[in-house]
């Protein structure tokens, strides 16, 4: 067993665990005991890699970026989680999970959403299985991302706005999770980052490890090694981030990158870059690394990039981080906004402001020539062109 | 033996009631003039809510009590400060009412150590596991008098209540439904067949009903088939009103036979 995965107890080194009511412990024990039994059915493997073939379109491309190469001095590759159906790695999980939902036999789907990517890969697998889906979102998120709410609404999913707190992303976490434990019997919440009580972040990373898993064959084939040199991914809750570095755990010359949101710089009080202002603490069911006040009152995070705007990480991440196995930055908005406008230039492809933090991250670092390096572009920009147009004035 | 433990090991001692309420609201420093009201209204013993900035197992209006509570400037910290002269004003059991990461940032052993300092009988941190508590908690909550207390709710299996049941120490926390606070309890044939299923096990801890008691006739029924009943939403209902203070006796007399 890796060190870097989660044991026994459901911790990663001190981080993890099951913080939850009593409310959320049938639940949350039921999905402990069931998970991996489940995970490993032929009929569940089957019925998962044939959606990810047909439905969500993978293997997604390894792309080598040739302009964007010749800038960094360096083999740029993109992983493009970005042209999977409905726009982001988002599916990978929801996939997974809605597959684990119908065989525990569960009636009715919630979730949380940030930049409403998770939101509407949520409602696409519950079209898809004619389950009722409802998706909490902040209240500011619902207004900065309202392509994604249309489709959400579109697909026959109910929209509830969360007005607590910041009304973004971890008060739409509190709203689903007080719906679960409001609906004890029926209903499966499809979490959408490797955050929550154990088994979720441990369940999450094993349907995101496709990413990793995929990127290995991939690179073998177009480069002979199937290790690259760099992992580079951002980090909202680190879905796509863990799914990037997954098979990579265990590989000490792969250096991996998780990139946080600066949001307006990391002193300046608006920010979500968690590593860099967190402490230990308990939210949402695990002990992370969490951004907070001497109190224990957790902090209202900020970043331009709704699916970035959460004041903790999963706690895998926090024991990458303090393992010294990943190495963790953090880019601000404009950083982020420039490097999304230069990908569209050099490569012709908008990515998700998410996916913008990891491509800022290019600027500073230092390749040797023949470096593989890989980028997890984990989403596309469609959603966020208002956010674009407005921030460069088009 | 702690006062939550004399309160119910008193002979005669039936529908127990306990009201919570949250620090810091509606004022900063009202948390002891209510505590006092409370008591000399004829409340039984007492929650104390330390406020948390995502409260997820509450719902509107302790979320709200909450938000005021920390807008207001109140920290644990500062709630200790207050209870210095906790005793000097109250006389029944007191619980503090919380989530675990405010605890955990104030350090655990501090804290357990200013509970009894301030004469606190009881601890209630909803998300704190069982196995956490067994494995790293126990003793220190021992150490200093401290009855920590377990939830058990209508999917809580047998065998587990008996794990709860042994390893409490003051009561067992029943709640109507699985629900976040102020859901009000509709009494019908499947909560009375579930409240009766409790009894039946005739646990060594004394049982107590919460979530959902908001008025006389949810009070009597819960304490038809345990020791005592909990009311919180209603209550902090009441602070929002002007003149709560004056309004508590009424309030109290209204809920108890
Ligand atoms: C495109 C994209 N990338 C990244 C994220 C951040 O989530 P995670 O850190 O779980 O990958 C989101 C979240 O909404 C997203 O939509």
């Amino acid at each position: 067993m890796s060190k870097y995965q989660v044991n026994e107890k459901g911790y990663y080194g001190n981080f993890g665990g099951a913080y939850i009511p009593e409310m959320l412990y049938p639940n949350v024990e039921e999905l402990r005991q069931q998970y991996l039994t489940i995970m490993q059915r032929p009929d569940f493997r089957a019925e998962f890699n044939q959606l990810l073939k047909d439905y969500v379109g993978r293997p997604s491309p390894l792309y080598l970026a040739r302009r964007l190469s010749e800038r960094y001095k360096a083999n740029v590759f993109l992983k493009r989680e970005d042209l999977n159906h409905t726009g982001a790695h988002k599916i990978n999980n929801t996939i997974g999970q809605i597959l684990l939902a119908e065989r525990l036999g569960k009636k009715r789907i919630i979730a949380e959403t940030g930049a409403g990517q998770h939101g509407v890969a949520t409602a696409t697998v519950c079209a898809l299985k004619g389950l009722e889906c409802v998706v909490y979102m902040g209240a500011v998120d619902i207004e900065r991302q309202a392509p994604n709410v249309a489709r959400m609404k579109m697909m026959g999913a109910e929209v509830v706005a969360a007005n607590s707190g910041s009304k973004t992303l971890k008060d739409a976490t509190n709203e689903a999770l007080r719906d679960w434990i409001n609906n004890p019997v029926d209903t499966h919440y499809i979490i959408g980052s490797v955050v929550g009580p154990h088994p979720y972040p441990d369940m999450v990373a094993r349907f995101q490890s496709v990413i990793s898993e995929e990127t290995k064959r991939q690179l073998l084939e177009q480069t002979g090694r199937e290790n690259p040199d760099f992992a580079i991914a951002c980090v909202g809750g680190g879905s796509n981030a863990i799914g990037m570095f997954y098979h990579f755990l265990d590989e000490p010359t792969v250096r991996l990158v998780a990139v946080e949101a600066a949001g307006l710089g990391v002193e300046s009080g608006e920010s979500a870059a968690t590593t860099a202002l967190g402490r230990e603490g308990v939210l949402h069911g695990s002990r992370s690394i969490l951004m907070q006040t001497a109190d224990g009152q957790v902090v209202e995070p900020y970043s331009i990039s709704a699916g970035l705007d959460y004041p903790g990480i999963g706690p895998q991440h926090a024991w990458l981080y303090t393992s010294g196995r990943a190495q963790y930055s953090s880019i601000t908005d404009d950083e982020a906004m420039k490097a999304g406008l230069l990908l569209t230039r050099l490569e012709g492809i908008i990515p998700a402001i998410e996916s913008a933090h990891a491509l800022a991250q290019l600027e500073k670092m230092t390749f040797r020539k023949d470096d593989n390096v890989v980028v997890c572009l984990s989403g596309r920009g469609d959603k966020d062109l208002d956010n674009y147009m407005k921030y460069f004035g088009f | 033996m702690n006062r939550i433990n004399s309160l119910f090991a008193a002979k005669g001692n039936k529908r127990i009631l306990s009201i919570y309420f949250t620090a810091g609201y509606p004022t900063l420093d009202s948390t002891l003039d209510i505590a006092e009201a409370l008591e000399q209204s004829g409340a039984d013993f007492l929650e104390i809510g330390f406020p948390y900035s995502d409260p997820v197992a509450d719902g509107p209006v302790i979320q709200h009590s909450s938000e005021v509570a920390l807008k207001n400037g109140m920290t644990l910290a500062l709630l200790f400060d207050q209870l210095k002269v906790l005793r000097q004003r109250v006389t029944i059991p007191v619980l503090l009412m919380g989530y675990v990461n405010p605890v955990l940032q104030y350090g655990i052993e501090r804290f357990c150590r200013d509970c009894r300092a301030a004469g606190v009988d009881g601890v209630i941190v909803p998300d704190l596991p069982m196995d956490e508590y067994e494995t790293h908690y126990r003793d220190i909550f021992q150490e200093n008098g401290l009855s920590n207390i377990f939830l058990v709710t209508p999917q809580t299996t047998e065998v587990r209540i008996r794990k709860i049941d042994q390893l409490s120490t003051g009561f067992i926390y029943l709640l109507s439904s699985s629900a976040t606070t102020g859901k009000n309890l509709t009494v019908s044939e499947s909560t009375d067949a579930y409240f009766a299923r409790i009894q039946r096990m005739e646990l060594t801890n004394p049982v107590v009903i919460g979530f959902g008691i908001s008025d006389r006739q949810a009070f009597v029924r819960a304490t038809d088939f345990a020791d005592g009943a909990i009311v919180g939403s209603a209550f902090v209902r009441l602070l929002g009103e002007v003149d709560y203070l004056e309004k508590i006796p009424e309030f109290i007399r209204q809920l108890k036979p």
